[in-house]
């Protein structure tokens, strides 16, 4: 049944029928797989991949903030990453190895948004040591999808 | 001006009907024989690198050392068999060159060669530039297009020089399972013909084990002129990297030809294909896909009426197209001008077969659910 989550993850738009065509699986067992992925929770979410540098007019910027914390007894990370991440502004939060700990991708409106994030919320909290900001200036690829050109095959429309 | 062995070759049929699909824009094609995929990134970077570091020399008649070698090792793990990369390989580009190596090797003027159909269309094309004479094994839908026992038991009777095998085979998708192979082997086996065994499509096979014809014992491996290549696999058809495994007898011959009119294929796409034996996952990843769009066009294409077997290699669907009533370059016309769809009429793979026509799923997903929306308006304008 793996199968169906790979279909999905590369288009989550494909119809049950098309699924039942593609997988030789009948329609009924594979809503069930689909329900019972959703329910585990291995299925999250269905989400649209948006390219918003396409769109003109478009306001907006993302920073990676790399953060140093100090963790806590029992808890480690957790509830620090928790205090940090349940902010709106914090559209990813991943806990790392190496020389800092939390990587946090952060949305704001402009680079006011995001530095007063940083400065207010951020920064100040007790558990972190420190942060390093780097505004993100364009995206090439994105959850293997690259956004820069599309190639395309350029074979002939017809031979043996 | 023309030599007469080349004169004999009828220009094929249907070169018309391929200027029209050209020159038509917008047209969703089904008529391709290559994989839709751009060669993985990680062989073309390996080829960009190779030009950086200014790799554009000869290399050996044979093909570069390492890369012979890898195949070997490739054969070796894969399926258990072994060829010396010294002499029982050769690098070719690709596996049209090996097979008119193949042919001229050995055949002398008027020998014959089994050639079971629906085929490549190069198959008799190249016998006969050779100066062979083809035996043309015809297999039958009902036969599910396979090699039937009694025909070829007959045909052996003609003492042919040779039989080319195609497996998986374009144009029907049809894969030969062990025991069917080793049906056919039976036959063979202790009889002279030689048997070139062309199975570039080895890597496109979806419910069942690939077994190469040479994997029979040591007296099959001795008489099979094994072809393979990166082409349809890898989706590296524009490298033209293919190779030749036989006896070392046979790759002498085939390299004296070689070394003169070639002399070695590009070291560019040599390096590439190297890379491309390295690159497992691509294959995985693009085998997965093709495996899919058979199961929907194969749904697809029975619930319209064009009756089809499932097909289980290579990326073809060769469906009956006799209850419309319409010859097959008829049929591909008519599809091609009313809903721009471009099929391969099935007389060009031998002329039994007027009431197919080939079918590729080389296609996105999208491209194939719209084809079939568009065929399906043009069928029910047809009854």
């Amino acid at each position: 049944m793996e199968e169906i989550l790979e279909i999905l993850e590369n288009n989550a738009r494909v119809s049950l029928e098309d699924l039942e065509k593609l997988t030789g699986k009948s329609q009924k067992e594979i809503s069930r797989a689909i329900k019972d992925y959703e329910k585990k929770g291995v299925i999250v979410k269905y989400k649209t991949v948006v390219n918003r540098q396409k769109i003109k007019g478009q306001r907006g910027v993302r920073a990676l903030i790399e953060v140093k914390v100090a963790p806590q007894k029992d808890v480690g990370f957790d509830l620090v990453a928790e205090r940090i991440y349940r902010f709106p502004e914090v559209k990813s939060c991943y806990l790392l190895s190496g020389t800092y700990d939390l990587l946090l991708v952060v949305e704001g409106d402009d680079i006011n948004t995001v530095a007063s994030f940083v400065s207010e919320k951020l920064a100040p909290l007790s558990q972190v040591r420190g942060t390093a900001t780097h505004f993100m200036l364009k995206k090439y690829k994105e959850d293997g999808v690259i956004l820069t050109k599309l190639e395309k095959s350029q074979r002939l429309a017809i031979t043996y | 001006m023309i030599s007469k062995r080349v004169k004999k070759v009828p220009p094929s049929g249907i070169r018309e009907f391929f200027d029209l699909v050209l020159g038509m824009p917008e047209v969703i094609s089904l008529g391709v024989g290559e994989p839709d995929f751009i060669t993985p990134w990680r062989i073309r970077e390996k080829a960009i690198t190779a030009l950086e570091e200014g790799l554009t020399s000869y290399t050996s008649n044979k093909g570069l050392f390492v890369l012979r070698r890898d195949i070997a090792g490739h054969y070796r793990e894969k399926y258990s068999l072994v060829y010396d990369p010294e002499d029982e390989i050769l690098i070719t580009v690709g596996v049209s060159e090996a097979l008119d190596l193949a042919l001229r090797a050995i055949l002398d003027p008027g020998d014959k060669v089994v050639v079971a159909s629906p085929h490549y269309v190069a198959y008799p094309a190249l016998v006969e530039i050779s100066g062979g004479k083809v035996l043309p094994l015809v297999t039958t839908p009902e036969e599910g297009f396979k090699i039937n026992i009694s025909k070829l038991k007959n045909l052996l009777k003609l003492e042919p020089k040779a039989i080319i095998f195609n497996n998986p085979a374009n144009p029907t998708g049809v894969h030969y399972s062990n025991e069917e192979l080793k049906k056919i082997w039976q036959v063979l086996s202790g009889k002279k013909t030689l048997i070139i065994s062309d199975e570039v499509y080895d890597e496109l096979v979806y419910d069942q084990k690939h077994s190469p014809f040479s994997s029979f014992s040591q007296e099959a491996k001795k008489r099979t002129i094994l072809l393979n290549g990166f082409s349809k696999g890898h989706a590296m058809t524009g490298f033209r990297v293919g190779f030749v495994c036989a006896n070392k007898e046979i790759i002498e011959a085939m390299t004296k030809i070689h070394s003169f009119s070639i002399m070695c294929a590009p070291i560019i796409a040599q390096i590439a294909a190297s890379e491309a034996l390295l690159a497992h996952k691509d294959i995985n990843y693009m085998q997965s896909a093709y495996r899919r769009r058979r199961d929907y066009i194969n749904k697809e294409l029975n619930r319209l009426g064009l009756d089809n077997k499932l097909p289980q290699g290579a990326f073809y669907c060769f469906p009956s197209i006799k209850k419309f009533k319409l010859g097959s370059l008829e049929f591909a016309k008519k599809l091609l001008f009313q809903e721009k769809v471009a099929v391969v009429p099935g007389v060009a793979f031998g002329k039994e077969f007027n009431s197919h026509v080939r079918i590729s799923y080389a296609n996105s997903l999208e491209n194939l659910k719209e084809a079939i929306v568009r065929i399906e308006k043009f069928l029910a304008k047809l009854k």
